[in-house]
């Protein structure tokens, strides 16, 4: 089988107060259905560029970047929005919920932009809520929630259209530690059932958290402990499937 | 998404700033209020002017004295009696086009019946005024010639005369004073509705021309017993008014012996002119209102292309959120232009509904019959819907443009 997400030398820069900022350099990756990346890297290292690349909102300037099978880095527009909507959940830094639409609403987005029908939408919308335990709060507006109870419906939305990855940036960043491990245990229990992950972060427990980190520096991979945790994930996936 | 999702979200969006929606939409409201009040109010009026000129009699022309000169000054019209009953006579005589050339002599007098009194117009005429002026009795009859040969003391009434004096009565056979000599009234005149001038035209009373002049006005206007207030011209053929209007001054020019470029001592009227006039001069007044209604339609437009500039950079990280999780930019696009359409849409329809209602407060204010044209709300509504989505255009492509990424990070 193919890895879920493989690219191939890609590159990004923009320009930045009269120069050119090269914030991803001839990066090559392959991630495998299934995994649980976190990648790592100081600010200005790349890493949200990289994961923007990666979520097919923005476009490599140069190399291929093959999502599910499928040769995306030279897709038009509409074609990467009709990725984004079938295969792959975002879950920003901020809880980036609509304000003026309820937890469930907020939730069936992704749903309205892939066609589905409004009664569907619902009971879909409703299933992965109740996933992240806030079913009963559906109809509770943003403003009223928590902030982990706004980042739980954030992990609903992306995880509602049944995504192939789920990208995730700073997902505890506006969170208290208590909370933010909550919503790690959440990462976990996904990547438990078998969804691909990728956080970028940097901070170290979310890091610590995941079977692969990669580490960016000025654009470029410094270090992937892929090959390790490779070897160790069917294993580790085998003993948890343990009684 | 379906255009019925893409509404549903424009909708939900208007409704959040449901204040700023509402004075977004004032220009569009005050613009096509103003287009459809104006246009039913003109349609009304002219509706009216129509009317007046049917009540009054088609085809109708007046001849009234002319003003005399006194040291220079030009006394009011009627001041220089020179109307005499032959002057009528030989213009129905020797103009081929004039079917009926009625003298009429009247003068404002007290009436008495039983104990009422009242004061009203009463004038003399003979029956071919009735058939100038289209006239016909509702109950009763008409002058016969032997009454109108000896000057007999019978009166025909309007349908005010017999409110005020007769009690609800017919009236018909009563006995009305006027002034002091004692007539009988053999009959009563249909409704005619307000005159041109405004003043109720049933509020008159008519009497055979030579009882007036031998018995009543003869009397107190004393020196001046063949003279007239007025000959109005029955004409066969409308479309030779302005000819048959020339002939009848020769006419007469020869008869009072005016030479060369001496005034005339009469003026001839077309009472339709003045109406027609009138109406046109409604017609430009709305159709200056009109303009002015289109400026403001204009300016809607571009208060709602601000409002939507506004609202597309409040909600850019809701723009942003929507491309990230699959929206393409032509259903960002759609959202916007729907929002706009919608803001001018419903501003139309406010504002027919209201131009509507004033028309028909004015319509009813002024006696007129109420005509909302509804061509008039269709094209209002229909060009506002048409400035909604020319002004939404540029802002919707501002959003439909945004950069997913920058959008997601603006604060």
């Amino acid at each position: 089988m193919q890895p879920l997400v493989r690219t191939v030398g890609i590159s990004k820069s923009y320009p930045s107060g009269g120069t050119i900022v090269r914030a991803v350099s001839n990066v090559s990756l392959a991630i495998e259905h299934g995994e649980f990346v976190a990648i790592r890297g100081r600010s200005g290292s790349g890493k949200s560029t990289l994961m923007n690349l990666l979520g097919l909102l923005d476009r490599p300037d140069s190399g291929t970047y093959t999502f599910n099978g499928q040769e995306v880095a030279m897709l038009s527009e509409d074609g990467r929005a009709t990725v984004r909507s079938h295969d792959i959940g975002f879950i920003f830094q901020q809880p980036a919920l609509l304000p003026r639409a309820t937890a469930l609403e907020n939730v069936e987005l992704p749903l309205i932009y892939a066609g589905i029908s409004p009664s569907r939408r619902r009971r879909t919308a409703r299933d992965a809520l109740d996933r992240v335990g806030l079913g009963d709060r559906g109809h509770h507006w943003p403003n009223q929630l928590s902030g982990g109870e706004q980042q739980r419906v954030v992990i609903a939305r992306a995880t509602v259209n049944d995504p192939a990855l789920i990208l995730a940036d700073e997902p505890t960043g506006s969170l208290d530690s208590a909370t933010g491990n909550e919503i790690l245990s959440l990462f976990e229990a996904l990547h438990h059932d078998g969804r691909t992950i990728i956080v970028v972060t940097h901070a170290t427990e979310v890091a610590n958290r995941a079977r692969r980190l990669i580490t960016l520096h000025d654009g470029q991979i410094v270090e992937d402990s892929s090959a390790s945790s490779d070897n160790l994930r069917p294993a580790a996936l085998a003993m948890d499937s343990l009684p | 998404m379906s255009p019925l999702e893409s509404l549903r979200i424009a909708a939900r969006a208007l409704r959040v700033n449901k204040l700023r929606s509402a004075l977004t939409v004032l220009g569009i409201v005050v613009g096509v209020g103003a287009v459809v009040c104006m246009v039913s109010v003109g349609a009304g009026a002219q509706a009216e002017v129509s009317e007046k000129i049917r009540t009054l009699g088609a085809n109708l022309l007046l001849v009234m004295p002319g003003a005399r000169n006194s040291g220079g000054a030009r006394l009011e019209s009627g001041t220089q009696p020179t109307l005499t009953i032959e002057d009528a006579a030989s213009i129905r005589r020797e103009l081929a086009d004039v079917q009926v050339a009625a003298p009429l002599l009247s003068r404002s007098l007290p009436l008495v019946a039983a104990n009422r009194n009242w004061v009203t117009v009463v004038a003399g005429i003979n029956p071919d005024y009735l058939v100038a002026r289209e006239w016909q009795v509702a109950g009763g009859r008409l002058f016969t010639s032997d009454e109108i040969a000896s000057g007999a003391k019978v009166a025909i009434v309007g349908a005010v005369i017999v409110e005020e004096l007769f009690n609800g009565g017919s009236g018909i056979g009563e006995t009305l004073r006027i002034g002091n000599v004692p007539f009988t009234v053999i009959g009563v005149l249909d409704k005619k509705g307000l005159g041109a001038a405004g003043r109720s035209q049933d509020d008159v009373v008519f009497i055979p021309l030579s009882a007036a002049k031998s018995r009543v006005l003869g009397a107190v206007r004393g020196t001046t017993r063949e003279a007239l207030d007025f000959i109005s011209i029955k004409v066969s053929d409308t479309t030779a008014m302005s000819e048959i209007q020339r002939d009848v001054e020769a006419l007469l020019r020869q008869r009072h012996r005016i030479r060369g470029d001496a005034p005339s001592d009469f003026r001839i009227e077309n009472p339709a002119d003045v109406l027609f006039a009138r109406g046109a001069a409604m017609r430009l007044l709305a159709s200056l209102l009109i303009a002015v209604a289109a400026v403001s339609l204009v300016v809607g437009g571009i208060s709602i292309m601000n409002i939507m500039l506004v609202s597309v950079t409040e909600r850019t990280r809701e723009i942003g959120l929507r491309i990230a999780v699959g929206a393409r930019r032509r259903e960002i696009r759609w959202q916007f232009l729907i929002e706009a359409a919608i803001l001018a849409l419903v501003g139309g329809l406010v504002g027919a509904f209201l131009g509507a209602a004033a028309a028909v407060a004015i319509a009813w204010k002024a006696g007129w019959p109420v005509l909302i044209s509804p061509w008039a709300i269709v094209l209002a509504c229909g060009f506002a819907g048409f400035i909604g989505i020319s002004f939404g255009l540029y802002p919707a492509h501002r959003a439909a443009r945004l950069d997913p990424i920058v959008a997601l990070r603006f604060e």
